[in-house]
């Protein structure tokens, strides 16, 4: 088999074994649950048996090891069973109908910030390596390590004063539904998305830089540049070939934070996304739902990185033989 | 020259001897070098340690104090008014700082102490436990911490015990992997063999050849572990599911008064409930990172090609 084929197939395979033991991780989470807590859900009111008949439908009297293939069945037919809240009003809703449209507004928030933010974190980051220790350089740098330790709302609620509630330019409330068209879905999430932008742009910009500084200092460029070889050809020919795997490295690794970030300031700018729905859902205690987001989050972490490790892999030939 | 033989020295002879320097003294030269952003650092830091410690005493009101003056201008009496249940927010905010750092420094201190444990034991042992350790990590390290901390908070409950416990836990997965990883260059180090082969025990080895030659990298982890304990916590509050109230907490305090950012067009001024406590947060962390950033340069030798 080709080596690299192998390689790949390796780390598809380590992958899918982390995604599974996370599965597992958060189902188990639901044993460590107090053991009144079918009352709390039902409500006071609740009857012996129909807490029994709860009981019973959540499946805490079979054992562990069925309910887990049960429940890891129906996630894989997309069923992840049904919430808890509205239980006490006899009413049952499914977490997939809960979940299905918010999921579609985070990714469009999530893919509309990394359009943005991707493309220019790159050409600050290779630009201020390029011309490293210059002024442009230093400004950049300081600018960004400060924008780094800001929380992620400090930067959202500077934003929403200057730009929606000062000069009233977008909208501070970013509230969506499925029939908005999507020119206006732009301009309803132009703050959330600038939020995030700011934040990863940061991070993105840093690394970059710090990536190609590592770069440029390798000894092929140095032989490159004293053979007379032009400045573009140097980076173009010689660096730009080796540039590929930890910029996009960088790229998954931040686009990970986004899924994290994205919490944070869907709860700010009240945006119909999961991130809400599973902050909502941690002060509820509404655990189907608080599982499935995490699940959720959990598996597009773990493809991002598994993409970043392949497309490293593919470029650089030497990962293939690790030490 | 001094020719009396009775009183004869060395020191006396060439009049100055290189004096071995005590480490205040080279602190000091050290500090003295120091660029201008990690003394704004420190001296931030210095100021918030001192608020944090002596906020009962130094602050003029208590913490959910209620005055029947709700919203209050800033005045000789209330430095920065009131925020509208009538608490003085200079008060909560000098509370807010004894909570958050406190809860902050407690949860680094965990991590530490469990992460650089078994990092260091996994890097000395290198059989079963390291893979076993190395791997679990990988697991956890594999769910965003914010998501898994979310997770965890909604089964056990909102707890300040829970809150440290937790995120202690999730965080000590990266000091491991930190931790583990410098050992790694140390204890093939002669000397670690030589003491190994002397009969020393584990503790032994880790506290006299191992710790003190990985302190400078984990030192600077410190405070870049510090800084994200801090900001997960202050997002967790502004979530709701940290720090309860009527706790003074600077993410909550920014989450209670969120609503007033839409008024500051009327009255610019509203807009300090929210925004003075995240300020706060974000000078921390500024400060924090400016002073690591030093360090980081100063011990490591790590600098841009010039």
């Amino acid at each position: 088999m080709h080596p690299i084929l192998r390689t790949v197939l390796q780390r598809l395979g380590l992958g899918l074994l982390t995604l599974f033991v996370v599965s597992l991780i958060i189902f188990s989470s639901l044993q460590f649950l107090p053991g009144d807590f079918a009352t709390s859900v039902l409500g006071q009111a609740a009857t012996p048996e129909t807490v029994a008949a709860f009981r019973k439908e959540l499946g805490l009297n079979d054992p562990a090891i069925t309910r887990y293939l049960q429940w890891i069945g129906g996630v894989m037919q997309g069923d992840f069973g049904s919430s808890f809240s509205g239980r006490s009003q006899g009413r049952e809703r499914e977490v997939l109908g809960l979940i299905g449209p918010r999921l579609w507004n985070t990714l469009f928030l999530a893919g509309m910030t990394a359009a943005i933010a991707v493309p220019l974190a790159l050409a600050l980051g290779i630009t201020a390596a390029l011309y490293r220790n210059s002024f442009y350089d230093r400004f950049v740098n300081a600018t960004t390590l400060t924008t780094i330790s800001f929380p992620e709302f400090f930067v959202a609620y500077i934003l929403m004063l200057l730009l929606a509630t000062l000069w009233p330019v977008f909208p501070s409330l970013s509230q969506v539904s499925t029939e908005t068209p999507f020119f206006e879905r732009l301009y309803l999430c132009a703050l959330p998305a600038l939020t995030m932008t700011l934040v990863i742009v940061a991070h993105m910009m840093r690394m970059t830089r710090a990536a190609i500084i590592n770069l440029l200092a390798s000894p092929y460029i140095e032989m490159a540049r004293l053979k007379g070889v032009s400045r573009s050809s140097v980076i173009i020919r010689h660096a730009l070939p080796n540039a590929w795997a930890p910029i996009v490295n960088v790229i998954a690794f931040n686009l990970a934070y986004l899924v994290v970030g994205v919490v944070v300031v869907e709860v700010v700018f009240t945006y119909p996304g999961i991130g809400q729905l599973m902050v909502d859902s941690v002060r509820t205690r509404d655990i189907p739902v608080v599982q499935a987001c995490a699940l959720i989050f959990a598996a597009t972490y773990i493809l991002l990185n598994l993409f970043a490790d392949i497309v490293s892999i593919i470029t650089n030939p030497r990962l293939l033989h690790p030490r | 020259m001094n020719t009396d033989d009775q009183t004869y020295s060395a020191a006396g002879e060439v009049a100055s001897v290189a004096v071995r320097r005590t480490w205040r003294d080279r602190a000091w030269r050290s500090l003295k070098k120091a660029p201008m952003t990690a003394w704004f650092g420190m001296i931030v830091i210095l100021c918030y340690l001192f608020v944090a410690i002596f906020a009962p005493w130094i602050a003029p009101y208590g913490e959910s104090e209620i005055f029947d003056e709700a919203l209050a201008s800033p005045s000789w009496q209330f430095w920065l008014g009131t925020d509208p249940l009538g608490r003085d927010v200079l008060s909560r905010l000098m509370y807010g700082a004894r909570n958050t750092i406190g809860i902050a420094v407690a949860t680094t201190l965990l991590s530490f102490l469990i992460g650089g444990c078994l990092g260091v034991m996994a890097a000395i042992n290198r059989s079963w436990l390291d893979q076993g350790l190395s791997r679990f990590v990988d697991v956890l390290m594999a769910i965003p911490s914010l998501i898994f901390s979310l997770m965890l908070l909604a089964i056990f409950g909102s707890t300040v015990t829970n809150l440290i416990v937790i995120i202690a836990v999730l965080d000590a997965t990266r000091v491991f992997r930190l931790s583990r990883a410098v050992s790694l260059n140390v204890v093939v180090m002669d000397y670690v063999e030589a003491s190994r082969l002397r009969g020393e025990s584990l503790a032994w080895v880790m506290r006299r050849d191992i710790i003190p030659n990985i302190l400078p990298p984990m030192v600077a982890e410190f405070g870049l572990r510090f800084c994200f304990v801090f900001l997960t916590i202050a997002s967790l509050s502004f979530l709701g599911v940290g720090l309860q109230p009527p706790t003074a907490d600077w993410g909550s305090m920014v989450k209670e008064n969120a609503e007033y950012i839409s008024y500051a067009q009327f009255d610019l001024s509203v807009a300090r409930y929210p925004l003075l406590p995240a300020a706060a947060i974000a000078l921390l962390t500024v400060a924090v990172n400016f002073v690591v950033d030093w360090f980081l340069h100063k011990t490591s030798g790590i600098r841009d090609e010039k």
